[in-house]
């Protein structure tokens, strides 16, 4: 891609945006050739989020100017970016649920005949671009029936529709299967080929590698350096963004594990989407001192999986046990006093009351217990006390401490309070659910290394991701969900990604075990 | 540095609410003001002084002091109505049914009293048992059914009150729509006062009532602040999930916030009708708007059980003052159209804060650009 010469699509020079207290934005410089796909790197808060927000005209930087395609700009708002034709595609999609693709193309941007839609005339020019870029969806199908994958195409298509020619993805990935990244990577090739310049904001340095031409690294609001990825290695990138070297292999020592302390037999759990059976039927157990690992695409039953154990949806078949006591109609206290920690997968829905402060948070899975409460009152400061132990322990990072709110906290720290809860109660059983989405490299690092020390502590782990390299970093034992069923057990020390994705899509399959009776 | 304290400072919460609540009361006076301009210029002015004085108008100490009481008896109940609101709010419920449990604490207590001739406890008790009920309904309605609670509310609210009516018909003077006097009839079924009435210039409605809802008021504050109950009821309202999730017991939760909504209701409602300040009319066809004022007086409390008790005086003292206005020049509506005005402004307390909030924010960012600027020549 060298030859398009030094022309820049967007150029933003000296970028300074303060805010009370911090420097978000400190003196950046970000260069996008025309045509080429442009890689943004950063840790959560690195400033990837203000710089963007200042392109966008959300935000008027105290310092620095911007450019397109060479003419100096003044950006007031998304509308002025609009007309520059920059376009961006959201991490969480912007689309009306019960409207269908095309009319979600237009929206905002409809061609009309005396007041009337001119529908037969956009769908040309949707059906054209589809063509043009190899981006097939179906236009009559409602958003709310179609593939998270098809959501951002339709997000594409949008931008496409408005002639947009500075595209801008920001961390597009996070949502998608394995087989929807290799699409979208190729998607965004032929983007780039047909001349259009791509911003693209992630922090997987996979994919980074795999499809960008060049890297602009931020590290705390700072500009870092910017890099052809043709050059520069995954190592040298993290070591940029997180400025130190990061250790992507999780160590951990073999060990023997013990005796069984979760059981499930035969377990079956409905769907509250469609009439089959989320869960079918589904047998394991974990022992104590070993990590298993339910691997699987989203949604195949997965979620539903841990609702059953965790007792947030009661089972519609099958036995639970718990260190030999039977679990399976208890409710969700007596669970967790028995020993089940859980992790949960959504932080917000189910981890944490975004509207308490962190210490209120800290002791969600305590405040009963007579540490905490006495004759009916809360103890505060012995809630204040342990809150302040934990926050020191797990290197909790917040505004005021113990009484910052948790909707202010970072993500990345939100998720260290709630693993720091779980982990500190002392489980038998840790259920941890996609407990690094959405992190940062270090704080991934942090994570697992955590969850391996809970292991070797002899607690048994149940670990569910659909990060590949997580379940073959991080686990003893994997077990691969396809469509409510474990159709194979795999030994990470054996197996290779590939044959895990061949699982994972269903395209092969064993018989684990015979279901016990 | 004079300039940075006067921001933190106004980024206190109850600070904010404070301020956006008196916001809300000019701006009612003000569209008040307007309206009576509008309807007849030449006493408007003399109207609205009239709806803010309220008892100021008697000249005389000792008979302001006795029609402040008069407003305070009337206090107690709004507050009582407010406080059920409010608390049914925190735990992420809209207890639009606190003018139904109003009405059935107002049956069961006159009943007891009139019918019953049962002691002024009894009384009492039997109103807030009833309120609760009426309020457990909904809450059961809503844990099990997933019956909006404002739906099943609003019909509670009309069941309760034609309920009531038929019941107290029982009680009814033969000669009037109103239940029979309480004092003539079982003097015992009377809230005692205690002595409180001297204070009031021999105030002979001024009783306990008044002490007690500012009590309730100080009750539920520790009990939402301060009690594990109170943080259940907390998470559950700010996020249900969760709460699921760290295994509360969601449903009971709900039916048991509503109870004591209800209950709250139902108490106030006995504060009332156990003065003897008014009697309950058997004919009448719409819910008292005592419920539904309290929905107001919760909001222009910054729904805080504290800032409630200044919310439901004014709102009652300025009910009170609009019954001065003079009525050959206004329909007797007026006084009651100033109150919706300001009561309506009332829900935008939360509205208005979240505004000074989003300025405060823009204004520092701009100090620090031009402190910046500063440092730069």
């Amino acid at each position: 891609m060298e030859n398009h010469g030094n022309e820049y699509a967007v150029e933003m020079l000296h970028i300074t945006k303060r805010f009370p207290g911090i420097i978000a934005n400190d003196d950046i410089t970000l260069q996008l050739r025309k045509g080429e796909i442009h890689a943004l790197l950063g840790e959560n808060g690195a400033g990837k989020s203000t710089l963007m927000s200042v392109l966008f005209g959300l935000y008027q930087p105290e310092e620095g100017k911007i450019r397109v395609n060479g003419k100096d700009v003044v950006i007031r708002d998304p509308n002025d970016a609009n007309a520059l034709g920059i376009g961006m595609v959201h991490q969480h999609f912007k689309l009306v649920e019960c409207f269908t693709v095309l009319d979600n193309i237009i929206l905002g941007a409809e061609t009309c005949k005396f007041g009337f839609l001119n529908k037969a005339q956009a769908r040309e020019k949707v059906n054209a671009l589809s063509e043009r870029y190899g981006l097939h969806v179906d236009l009559d199908a409602k958003i709310e029936d179609i593939t998270v994958g098809m959501q951002q195409r339709t997000e594409i298509l949008k931008m496409l529709y408005r002639d947009n020619d500075i595209l801008i993805f920001d961390e597009p990935t996070a949502v998608l299967t394995p087989h929807e990244i290799d699409e979208l990577m190729q998607i965004m090739r032929n983007l780039a080929q047909e001349g259009k310049s791509i911003l693209f904001i992630s922090h997987k340095l996979a994919e980074i590698m795999a499809v960008a031409d060049r890297c602009t690294v931020l590290r705390k609001g700072k500009y870092i350096g910017t890099v052809n990825t043709a050059e520069t290695s995954m190592e040298q990138l993290s070591a940029m963004m997180v400025g130190r070297n990061v250790n992507f292999h999780v160590e951990k020592q073999p060990k023997t594990p013990g005796k069984v302390i979760l059981k499930v037999e035969n377990m079956t759990v409905a769907s509250k989407l469609h009439k089959n059976n989320a869960v079918r039927n589904v047998s394991f157990d974990v022992r104590e001192g070993e990590i298993v690992c339910i691997a699987g695409i989203d949604g195949n039953g997965q979620t539903e999986l841990v609702y059953g154990l965790t007792g947030l949806e009661p089972l519609a078949g099958g036995k639970i046990t718990l260190m030999g006591d039977n679990i399976t109609h208890a409710s969700i206290r007596k669970r967790s006093k028995d020993g089940i920690s859980h992790i949960p997968e959504d932080r917000h829905k189910h981890g944490l009351v975004l509207d308490y402060s962190l210490e209120d948070d800290i002791v969600l899975q305590r405040y009963f217990e007579s540490d905490f409460t006495q004759f009916g009152f809360l103890r505060r400061k012995q809630i204040r006390g342990y809150a302040e132990q934990l926050i020191e322990q797990y290197d909790i990072r917040s505004g005021q401490g113990p009484v910052t709110m948790a909707r202010s906290m970072s993500g990345g720290n939100q998720q260290k309070a709630i693993v720091a809860r779980e982990i500190d109660r002392d489980p038998k059983l840790l259920i941890a659910v996609q407990p690094t989405r959405g992190l940062d490299v270090g704080a991934i690092e942090y994570i697992h290394k955590k969850i391996v020390e809970q292991r070797d502590a002899g607690k048994a782990v149940l670990l569910v991701s659909l990060e590949l390299d997580e379940v073959m970093d991080v686990s003893d034992r994997i077990l691969v969900m396809y469509e409510g069923e474990i159709v194979g057990e795999l030994d990470p020390k054996t197996t290779t990604v590939e044959e895990l994705g061949l699982y994972m899509a269903g395209a092969k399959r064993q018989e684990v075990r015979e279901g016990a009776k | 540095m004079q300039n940075k304290k006067h921001t933190s400072w106004l980024k206190i919460p109850a600070v904010q609410t404070l301020l956006a609540s008196l916001l809300c009361i000019v701006a009612g006076v003000l569209i008040g003001y307007i309206a009576l301009l509008i309807i007849n210029p030449s006493g408007a002015t003399e109207a609205i002084l009239t709806v803010l004085k309220n008892f100021w108008t008697y000249s005389r100490p000792k008979t302001q002091l006795k029609y402040l009481g008069s407003t305070l008896v009337k206090t107690a109940p709004l507050l009582m109505c407010a406080l059920s609101v409010l608390f049914a709010y925190k735990v992420g419920l809209f207890n639009i049914g606190a003018a139904g449990q109003y009405v059935a604490g107002a049956g069961a207590s006159l009943y007891c009293a009139l019918a019953l001739q049962l002691p002024w406890w009894v009384c009492l008790l039997a109103a807030i048992v009833c309120g609760a009920l009426l309020g457990a309904i909904s809450g059961a309605l809503k844990a099990y059914c997933n019956v909006n609670e404002v739906i099943s509310c609003i019909m509670l609210n009309w069941i309760s009150l034609y309920t009531v009516n038929t019941l107290l018909s029982q009680v009814k003077d033969p000669t009037s729509p109103y239940t029979l006097n309480l004092k003539r009839t079982n003097a015992a079924a009377a809230l005692p006062s205690l002595g409180l009435e001297k204070l009031f210039n021999n105030n002979a409605n001024v009783t306990i009532a008044i002490p007690l809802a500012i009590l309730c008021a100080m009750a539920i504050w520790v009990l939402l602040a301060k009690t594990r109950l109170g943080y259940e009821l907390r998470a559950t309202g700010l996020n249900r999930h969760a709460a699921k999730y760290c295994g509360m017991r969601g449903k009971f939760n709900i039916i048991l916030a509503m109870a004591i909504a209800g209950a709250l209701a139902g108490a106030g409602a006995a504060m009332l009708y156990l003065t003897g300040f008014e009697e309950w009319s058997c004919t009448q066809s719409s819910v008292p708007a005592m419920g539904f004022n309290g929905i107001a007086a919760a909001f222009l409390g910054g729904l805080s059980p504290i800032g409630t008790i200044f919310a439901s005086f004014f709102i009652q003292h300025i009910t009170n003052g609009g019954a001065y206005v003079d009525k050959t020049m206004y329909c007797s509506q007026i006084s009651d159209f100033i109150s919706s005005v300001i009561i309506y402004l009332c829900g935008f307390v939360l509205f208005i804060r979240r505004f000074m909030n989003s300025r405060i924010a823009k204004a520092n960012e701009k100090r620090a650009a031009l402190e910046k600027g500063g440092d730069k020549q």
